[in-house]
């Protein structure tokens, strides 16, 4: 066991990634020399040289373009797209190309792609720099979504990415990237939860709490809150926002009849109203409560001074405990 | 021979010599200042609309009548193949076809100057350069009849997928080319790649990326432009004030214009700069001045937006028939040559028909399959209950047949 930060865990598990495989690559802007803007790649491209560290142009459609054409000729790119409000002049490629060549190809082409998303606000960020656009690829058929909230799975998850036959949009809880824990780096990947698994990180009786990404801290902090006012929550972090694991879901909710999805993202649309709808039709006769959500208002990210009102807290997510014990 | 052109040419035939620096140490060339000829403003010309042959010293080819005579029939054939899809839209048997007509020699030619090893990214038009990479028409038929979304094996014959989207397949094509250099492809017995595209996706953004990427990264790739004069019906100065092939300049590679309609002039040039490519001196753009002498598509209706005068001047600088005229002015072919090539080009075409009619609908079910490289939970019960579902309606069948259907 090391204690590591997440951006450093990441960094150990992109390193055991370009290890296993030789066709690993890893392609961004300022990925090389400087590692990285959070410094995630950071003295890769040393080790591993220009040819398989690539500082790329900057052009996000470009990066996604060119690794899908290395992945055609059976490289295995990793894709950094800097910052989560830089993905869309990337959007095109991602949904109408990275996520449908295989369909096309009726299963000839398998494009082994991830794309590294730096995303979330709470970082006193300027425009563009705090967004949470998971959803827009969870919507879309073709792409695996996942995203890691602690430093063990991103050295375990961003590994499993890695040696994904499919793509794999992964986003990294950017406001997490100093967060320590303890990780082993020595265990292979065999005893790993899969990637595309949700993990009950805190048992509870009383209500489920659905999170992922920046806010699985935020809500085992509100289970141990919820505790000294004698309510039991199961904590679960999804990791793995398409495909969604359900049953892990269901049975948690049918277990404790109330349910509260907390992401960053815009609550119009996101995460939580599929969870929401889909919760609602299978686990209809336990629910004491409506399931609640919440995220951000449906409005565009503020400014910077702001964000700390816009954001879900360990407040609102109480606040949202108590309206569901309410009913 | 120089024919006088808005444009000016750059020179493809000086260039630096071949690096052998690997992939690791790429870009390895120092950007070079192409070398502007004395009287650039010219298009590549080898066979003149009249059938005759003339010669430009960059581009001096070797060609036997028997090659002459193949690059003639393959021209016959993929108009004859174009022929019947259009009639069979028009019959309700494909959804839409986009048509080749007019563009027969940039297609034929620039697919016969690939080897076996080259890769061909295609738009969703190249079906020319289709026949020349070996890929049944009839794939190509699936795809607009609504069968498929193309589905054939891209490595099968080293042509990929058709790609609908303007300009996105320049990137995958150039990424595929900083895969030959990792590869260690480049050099000696190398590889290289061809992006087609057309006048109207010069202006997306991915095509100039594609163009910055390739040049920073020296990949072995050749940009080739059929400039159709036309995008659906937006003619060429709706795209461009600087003639297309002069693009490159500002990119830091060769660009060179070529008669499109010239056979002999396509598969000279694309075969110069294929070499180039993969000998490791990088990116070439090609520009094939060519017409669009059919509609966008069968959905699309010409008449609306350009005049006949226009279609009519360029049905003189046809594609199949200069190359006729010069193989019966040299007497390389016989008539009976002639009357062969259109019996074959007629049962090719009745054949791509025969089995376009016989193609069957796909399983429902099939649209579950290859979303993933894995069947997901999810999936796997949509699937099972959109068979239930069809089920259900195979149970009714015979009540709805009692009812006097």
């Amino acid at each position: 066991m090391t204690t590591l930060t997440l951006s450093r865990a990441l960094n150990e598990g992109l390193r055991k990634a370009l290890e296993a495989n030789a066709k690993a690559l890893i392609m961004g802007e300022d990925v090389g020399k400087l590692g990285g803007v959070f410094r995630v790649t950071d003295g890769l491209q040393k080790d591993f040289g220009e040819a398989r560290v690539i500082d790329t142009p900057l052009a996000e459609s470009g990066i996604i373009g060119t690794a899908i054409g290395l992945a055609l000729r059976g490289y295995r790119p990793i894709c950094e797209i800097q910052f989560d409000g830089f993905i869309f002049p990337a959007f095109d490629q991602i949904v109408s190309q990275l996520a449908k060549m295989r369909y096309r190809s009726r299963g000839a082409v398998k494009l082994p792609i991830v794309v590294r998303v730096p995303f979330g606000g709470g970082i006193g960020a300027v425009e563009h720099h705090s967004e949470s656009p998971e959803a827009l690829f969870a919507h879309t058929p073709g792409l695996r979504v996942i995203s890691c909230g602690d430093p063990a799975d991103a050295y375990t998850m961003i590994q499993q990415a890695a040696s994904s036959d499919d793509p794999v949009l992964f986003f990294e809880p950017k406001r997490r990237y100093w967060d320590k824990a303890e990780v082993d780096t020595e265990g292979g990947l065999a005893a790993a939860l899969p990637m595309d698994s949700a993990r009950v990180l805190v048992e509870g009786s009383d209500l489920t709490l659905l999170c992922y990404g920046p806010m699985v801290r935020t809500c085992a902090e509100a289970a141990v809150a919820a505790a000294s006012d004698g309510r039991s929550l199961e904590v679960i972090d999804l990791r793995s926002l398409a495909p969604l694991d359900v049953e892990t879901i269901f049975a948690s909710v049918r277990k404790t009849g109330r349910c509260v999805v907390v992401h960053e993202a815009v609550v119009t649309g996101g995460l939580g109203a599929e969870i929401a709808a889909q919760v609602t039709q299978e686990c209809f006769y336990s629910l004491e409560a409506p399931v609640l959500r919440v995220g951000a208002y449906t409005t565009p990210y503020p400014p910077s001074r702001l964000e700390e009102h816009y954001l879900p807290d360990l407040d609102r997510i109480l606040d949202a405990v108590d309206r569901s014990f309410g009913y | 021979m120089a024919v006088k052109d808005a444009g000016r040419a750059a020179r493809p035939g000086e260039r630096a010599p071949a690096s052998r620096a690997p992939a690791s140490r790429a870009p390895a060339r120092e950007p070079e200042r192409p070398e502007r000829r004395a009287d650039p403003a010219e298009l590549i010309q080898l066979l003149t609309p009249e059938g005759e042959r003339v010669e430009h010293p960059d581009y001096p080819l070797e060609i036997s009548a028997a090659e002459v005579k193949a690059l003639y029939r393959d021209l016959v054939i993929v108009r004859r193949i174009d022929f019947e899809a259009i009639a069979l839209q028009r019959q309700g048997e494909l959804g839409i076809w986009a048509s080749l007509l007019g563009q027969e020699a940039a297609q034929v030619g620039s697919g016969r100057a690939l080897g076996p090893r080259d890769m061909a990214f295609p738009t969703y038009r190249e079906h020319g350069v289709a026949w020349c990479r070996g890929l049944d028409p009839v794939k190509l038929l699936e795809l607009f009849r609504g069968v498929s979304h193309g589905g054939w094996d891209p490595t099968e014959h080293n042509f990929h997928l058709y790609t609908i989207v303007i300009g996105s397949q320049t990137l995958h094509a150039t990424g595929y080319a900083m895969g030959i250099q990792r590869d260690g492809a480049v050099g000696d017995d190398g590889e290289a790649v061809i992006a087609y595209f057309g006048d109207g996706a010069t202006s997306q953004g991915d095509v100039n990326e594609a163009f910055i990427w390739a040049s920073v990264n020296n990949a072995p790739i050749v940009f080739f432009c059929q400039n159709n004069q036309w995008a659906i019906s937006e003619p060429l100065e709706r795209q461009t004030r600087t003639p297309l092939f002069q693009r490159a300049n500002g990119f830091g590679f060769p660009g060179v214009r070529v008669d499109g309609n010239d056979v002999l002039a396509c598969l000279a040039v694309t075969r110069k700069a294929m070499q180039a490519a993969r000998e490791g001196q990088g990116p070439t753009l090609i520009e094939a001045f060519t017409y669009r002498m059919g509609a966008h598509t069968t959905t699309d209706d010409p008449t609306r937006y350009r005049l006949s005068a226009e279609l009519e001047s360029w049905k003189l600088k046809d594609p199949i028939e200069r190359v006729k005229q010069y193989l019966i002015r040299t007497e390389q072919a016989e008539m009976t040559f002639f009357d062969e090539v259109e019996a074959e080009a007629a049962a090719v075409g009745s054949r791509v028909r025969a089995a376009c009619l016989q193609m069957p609908d796909p399983p429902p079910t099939s649209m579950f399959d290859d979303v993933l490289t894995t069947q997901t939970t999810q999936l796997a019960t949509e699937r099972a209950g959109f068979a239930a579902y069809l089920d259900s309606f195979a149970a009714q069948e015979p009540v709805l047949a009692e009812e006097g259907r």
